[in-house]
């Protein structure tokens, strides 16, 4: 046992190693924009440059928009399946995996063929079109993750008993999903959104394919074009990314316990 | 239950009657469930926004995209798209994409797989698990351009790294032939997401695995080699290549990194289609289809392979 305990720290001491130098590789690059001194001038310059804050606030805007239109599309979908369609739950399952199986690049090549200015649904013909059309891509990457997030958080509670006590009371399928259901799965749900803002946030492929003003292809142009700064940027967003987790433990804090016996 | 009333006496029938009705008043709350599903019931009408929406945004576009890989110019039916497939310099870039993909979910299964167990089952302090495990969510998130950027500026040609091993070690990795720009360069960079989600894969099937099955094969006698040879590793055997499966669709279908990190100097296929929907670089827009097919092969294949073994090692963990 001893020997055993030896090498398990050897291995978590190695990827300690693997994962800390590019994490502080990329800290110390980018405090060295000034020629001898460590400063912040990367960041400076970065936070500074008004493209970073159109890019970052339109990719805010739609992390949020992907958020809120994948709540109202899995939510009821994967309550309805777990009351009256158990038997579905399979094929949903699979649908659902399917962004897992099909590369990004494949389904954005699909979107410009399938909704060019010539087709019968003219979505990438204007500008409002074009990012509702992203914003329906970024609900499709974050599929698996949201829906497999709100049907755990699902099969915590009893929603059965739930509906028929709320329907007793008199209440509609409205407000059975927005003041019995939701709050239930609340922990779910955001943490489902968290990660979707997270994967939303720097996405690259989608947003340059269809030409988009994102967050993204902001960060490659300045990759190609700059030194330090993309440094900075790396730093920023690995902050984002670890806040989006943090968030996400947080809140599973407040998860209801899964009942005892396991289905 | 009401049939076997039949032999009781008429004293009692009525007020068995009465009970039985009280009874199927009480079972009339469960009843109507095997009814509904006799009737024609309108409880699918309940999906079909989402199905709708999984049609119009997920399938419909792949669809046309394989429809279009057996497509001529003129939209009758051909294979000739597929056949040009075999060209030399696609299957090049076929090929280095699935070198990379193969290395980096290999080492990203081993490297992971020892992390975990080291976790798990190594004898370490217990208060390292929840750091690990946040550590892995983060890194397995952390992907795309900025993952780029971080290794560009630790091992890059000024990076952390390289300036370390010159300066202090006096080895020049540039000079030994790396390069961050190849296939070893992309395989490092992979690993960085890889090996956290092995970890995140692989934890649940180690927790699953009981103290009781190593006590028993030693008190059989077992080295701790026969333990793992004959008893873990056929049970992890499923979760391990389901894992590998994972990770190798994973990189595969992984544009950004490798555009930001490369441009366009390394020819993998993802760059290749990224390339040709932009510019048509292959001067033939059917042959783009095709590649992107391709790509659905590929992931397809290991994604199910995947989907399949999982089914298979959740019946371990219990």
């Amino acid at each position: 046992m001893r020997a055993n305990r030896i090498w398990s720290w050897l291995f978590v001491a190695l990827g300690i190693l693997y994962f800390a130098f590019p994490l502080v590789g990329t800290l110390e690059f980018s405090l060295k924009m000034r020629r001898g001194a460590y400063s912040l001038d990367a960041y400076a310059v970065v936070l500074g440059d008004p493209r970073f804050q159109q890019t970052f606030g339109y990719s805010v805007l739609m992390a949020l928009a992907t958020i809120v239109v994948g709540v109202l599309l899995v939510v009821p979908t994967a309550y309805w399946v777990r009351l009256k369609l158990p038997r579905w739950r399979p094929f949903m399952e699979f649908i659902t995996l399917l962004p897992l199986v099909i590369p990004p690049i494949v389904i954005v090549f699909g979107y410009i063929r399938l909704y060019n200015t010539s087709s019968w649904l003219p979505l990438t013909g204007s500008a409002m079109g074009t990012n509702i059309l992203l914003m329906f891509g970024y609900v499709v990457l974050a599929l698996p993750y949201m829906y497999r997030a709100v049907d755990t958080g699902l099969r915590a509670i009893d929603i059965a008993t739930l509906t028929e006590a709320a329907q007793s009371l008199g209440a509609g399928w409205v407000t059975i999903l927005a003041r019995v259901i939701l709050p239930n799965v609340a922990v779910a749900v955001l943490s489902g959104a968290f990660l979707t803002f997270a994967i939303v946030i720097g996405e690259f492929v989608m947003a340059a394919l269809l030409s988009r003003p994102a967050f993204g292809p902001y960060m490659q142009l300045l990759g190609a074009n700059r030194a330090y700064e993309p440094a900075a940027l790396a730093v920023i967003a690995f902050a984002i990314t670890w806040a989006c987790m943090a968030l996400i433990q947080v809140v599973s804090r407040f998860a209801p316990k899964p009942p005892e016996q396991q289905h | 239950m009401r049939r076997r009333q039949g032999g009781a006496s008429a004293s009692t029938k009525r007020v068995r009657m009465t009970f039985t009705t009280g009874e199927a008043n009480i079972l009339g709350a469960t009843l109507p469930a095997p009814t509904a599903r006799r009737q024609f019931s309108f409880a699918w009408l309940g999906v079909m926004p989402f199905l709708l929406f999984a049609l119009l945004f997920l399938i419909l576009p792949t669809m046309k995209i394989v429809v279009g890989s057996f497509q001529s110019n003129e939209g009758g039916f051909t294979l000739a798209n597929i056949a040009n497939l075999f060209q030399p310099s696609i299957l090049a870039a076929y090929w280095i994409s699935i070198k990379i993909s193969v290395a980096s979910a290999l080492l990203g299964c081993f490297v992971g797989f020892l992390i975990a167990w080291a976790m798990v089952l190594g004898g370490l302090p217990g208060w390292l698990r929840s750091p690990i495990l946040t550590f892995s969510g983060v890194a397995s998130n952390f992907a795309g351009i900025p993952l780029a950027f971080a290794f560009l500026a630790t091992f890059g040609r000024l990076g952390l790294v390289t300036l370390i091993l010159r300066d202090w070690f006096d080895i020049n990795i540039y000079g030994l032939g790396f390069n961050l720009l190849s296939f070893g360069g992309l395989t490092l960079t992979y690993l960085f997401f890889q090996i956290p989600l092995t970890v995140l894969i692989i934890t649940p099937a180690l927790d699953g695995m009981r103290r009781e099955w190593r006590e028993a094969a030693s008190m059989l006698g077992a080295t701790g080699f026969q333990y793992w040879r004959i008893v873990a590793l056929p049970i992890l055997w499923p979760s391990l290549l389901g894992t590998f499966a994972l990770l190798f669709a994973n990189s595969f279908g992984a544009v950004a990194t490798a555009y930001a990190l490369t441009g366009s100097s390394l020819s993998i296929v993802p760059i290749l289609l990224f390339a040709q929907i932009r510019g048509d670089v292959l001067q033939d827009p059917h042959l783009g289809y095709a590649l992107a097919f391709g790509m659905i092969v590929i992931t397809g294949i290991a994604n199910f392979i995947y989907i399949w073994l999982r089914a298979r090692s959740e019946r371990w963990v219990k």
